[in-house]
């Protein structure tokens, strides 16, 4: 579904990436791990298209397509989601509105009909109860005066209105107490398929837990510099970083 | 012997602006009407148009107003309204009292403020100039007074038209009173200069909106002046909507005197006019009153739009907010200057200003300038002002969702704007403005 070919990226002329290789396939959980400036971040942004981002070598296959010359909504409306570390504040704008025209013009690029918005409510009703959300979050602003826990809520309901091909989860771990946790993490869960591929990047196995992965990958100074199973986060829960990046 | 003239100074059509207010102030009219126009024509002898070297206009030329050749609407006699569909369009789907003014010149026909509660008097300005004329001697010209600079002598100079609004103390109504100036086809190279009286007694509560409004693209001139009076403990809400035909000029004054615990709410929105300014002033002149301005102003293509605020904290304890937040497209050109005056015994005044302007152009400019001028020592005042381009996080988090770059700006753009609008209290008029903003942006009317 998936391949990364030695890809390197910069942002503001500094070097963050330098050649990262991966493949995901349909139906797996990779986890990308590393400590703080590692490029875990930086490689979500650039999967999804962030324009402050310039790739400087490499490339990216997406489905048999070149991801990297797409626009980052043409992206999302062939599959590709990032679920954002820091949700952006819309004021004004009702979290209905932005996601059923979010909802609606991947339906245009697909070919298919547009919902009205009563429909649309009905569909959102249903997706709402994963992330045991209120119906009435669907009324306020996109993200304004929603607490840590409400935002990453949010962008997963946004993920399962979506429901993409590729997942890509950028420390959506990050402030939540365990209860959300373990309601965004149910929400993950529920929305694989054999179909699908989920990317989770974060700095803490605990997440992990929750949903298993397939893969995990450590990055170090833009490159990946050891790969493993599930039991590769518990030991570094367990050892920290350093014996890897020693040994790197 | 030959002498140069010098244009530049004494622009040709003065000559017939100044002619045309000493007539006016010459022609027969009620004392109170009568008193005003002679000081308004004497004030603009004096004062022509004001020039860029003046500092408050040093961003706005004029000289376009001053060499165009206007009729005076009070000069013509009243247009017929083609269809009164013309007129629904702007009544925000209510059925409030209203004065309508057709092309400048007051349609009975089409107002509708008999059934209005007691202690509620909505009149036009002429008919008040009869039947109240010592509240008139009284308050006419006291907030906005003659010579306060060309435009409002000019208007002054021409006082007619226009109403009286007037609440009696205690009465709190919430229905709004609207004034509606409403320019057709047949208003093509009109000037108006419409006068508003607005008294709010003790402890009463009031509501009044104006509408600047136009169904054709022509060229006319409309240089208003709002004079309002809040007694002590009363309350204003006020809405100006702008959005005069894109070849008009529009010159609107708010001239605010407010007492002791009062408040005065302000809000000024502005899509119209070729070239237009809009002064917003108060005078917190009574212990624990407050003052809300706030605006927007969307202009694109060539537009000029110049807005100036100004509170003078007179008073001890008194608050002051302003919000003003502009989108200018094209090769627009917006300019904001708030000014805060804060007296030496105007001790504990709280004043917050912010102006935020989102520039969707590399042609398009603003010139911010807040001010504070502070006289007391036991103040906390704070003033702000960014100009932005469009937050590429933001909108890269539409497009990540699918959401296209055209939709995605025009979204961001609404939300920038949005915020303002939120501030307006009274719903229908929130809901129209909110609409007519989405409207602009993105071609459809609903967020929800």
């Amino acid at each position: 579904m998936l391949v990364i070919r030695d890809l390197h990226a910069s942002v503001g002329g500094t070097p963050i990436l330098n050649g990262i290789s991966l493949t995901v396939n349909a139906g797996e959980v990779h986890a990308i791990m590393g400590p703080n400036g590692s490029g875990k971040s930086t490689l979500a942004q650039v999967l999804a298209g962030h324009p402050a981002y310039e790739v400087t070598g490499g490339e990216v296959w997406y489905q048999g397509e070149n991801l990297l010359e797409m626009a980052p909504e043409a992206r999302a409306q062939q599959g590709v989601f990032l679920a954002f570390q820091y949700p952006v504040e819309i004021p004004g704008v009702t979290n209905a509105y932005f996601l059923r025209a979010a909802y609606n013009e991947i339906r245009r690029a697909k070919g298919v009909d547009e919902v009205d918005p009563m429909e649309f409510l009905d569909l959102v009703e249903e997706k709402l109860k994963l992330v045991d959300m209120d119906v009435s979050m669907m009324n306020r602003s996109v993200n304004m005066g929603f607490s840590g826990g409400e935002k990453k809520r949010n962008e997963i309901l946004q993920m399962a209105v979506l429901e993409p091909t590729l997942a890509i989860l950028d420390e959506t771990d990050s402030g939540l107490d365990i209860d959300a946790l373990r309601i965004v993490a149910g929400g993950v869960n529920a929305l694989r398929k054999p179909t699908n591929a989920t990317i989770v990047v974060t700095h803490y196995q605990r997440l992990l837990n929750y949903v298993v992965p397939d893969y995990v990958h450590v990055l170090a100074g833009g490159r990946i510099v050891k790969s493993g199973d599930k039991s590769l986060a518990l030991e570094l829960e367990a050892r920290g970083y350093d014996w890897v990046l020693e040994a790197a | 012997m030959s002498t140069s003239v010098k244009t530049s100074v004494t622009p040709n059509d003065m000559t017939v602006y100044q002619a045309q207010a000493t007539a006016s102030a010459a022609s027969g009219a009620p004392a109170p009407l009568k008193d005003l126009r002679s000081a308004g024509a004497a004030a603009f002898a004096r004062l022509g148009f004001p020039s860029t070297r003046s500092e408050d206009w040093a961003y706005t030329n004029v000289s376009a107003i001053a060499n165009t050749t206007f009729v005076a609407a009070t000069d013509r006699a009243p247009d017929v309204l083609r269809s009164v569909q013309e007129l629904e369009a702007f009544s925000f789907g209510s059925a409030w009292p209203m004065l309508v003014f057709l092309n400048g010149r007051f349609m009975p026909a089409l107002s509708s403020h008999e059934a209005l509660p007691d202690g509620v008097r909505v009149m036009p300005l002429a008919q008040a100039a009869i039947d109240e004329p010592e509240l008139l001697h009284r308050y006419l010209g006291s907030t906005a007074p003659a010579d306060r600079d060309g435009f409002t002598a000019l208007n002054a100079a021409f006082a007619g038209e226009g109403a009286l609004v007037c609440v009696s103390k205690e009465m709190v109504t919430e229905v709004p009173i609207h004034l509606v100036h409403l320019t057709t086809a047949d208003g093509a190279g009109v000037m108006s200069h419409p006068r508003h009286l607005i008294i709010v007694e003790r402890q009463a509560k009031a509501s009044v909106i104006e509408s600047y409004v136009s169904t054709a693209d022509v060229t006319y001139f409309t240089n208003t002046v709002t004079e309002v009076v809040l007694e002590d403990g009363a309350t204003l809400h006020h809405v100006r909507v702008q959005r005069e035909s894109l070849s008009a000029f529009h010159v609107g004054t708010i001239e605010a005197l407010q007492g002791r615990d009062s408040h005065f709410l302000q809000f000024s929105f502005q899509t119209g006019a070729q070239l237009s300014r809009s002064n917003v002033y108060t005078v917190l002149n009574g212990d624990g009153g407050g003052t809300t301005l706030n605006g927007l102003y969307m202009l694109d293509g060539t537009q000029h739009g110049d807005h100036q605020t100004r509170v003078e904290h007179v008073a001890p304890n008194c608050f002051s907010r302003e919000l003003y937040k502009g989108l200018l497209d094209g090769q627009s050109h917006g300019v904001f200057n708030g000014k805060v005056y804060v007296h030496p015994e105007a001790q504990k005044t709280d004043g917050k200003q912010t102006n935020n302007t989102l520039l969707l152009s590399a042609d398009a400019q603003i010139d911010t300038k807040p001010q504070l001028e502070i006289f007391a020592d036991d103040v906390k005042c704070t003033h702000g002002a960014t100009v932005g381009r469009m937050d590429e996080t933001s909108l890269f988090y539409l497009k990540s969702r699918g959401v296209g770059s055209v939709l995605a700006k025009q979204l961001l753009m609404y939300a920038f704007a949005a915020d303002a609008i939120e501030t307006i209290e009274n719903e229908a008029v929130k809901e129209e403005l909110e609409k007519m903003t989405l409207v602009r942006f993105t071609g459809t009317a609903t967020t929800k």
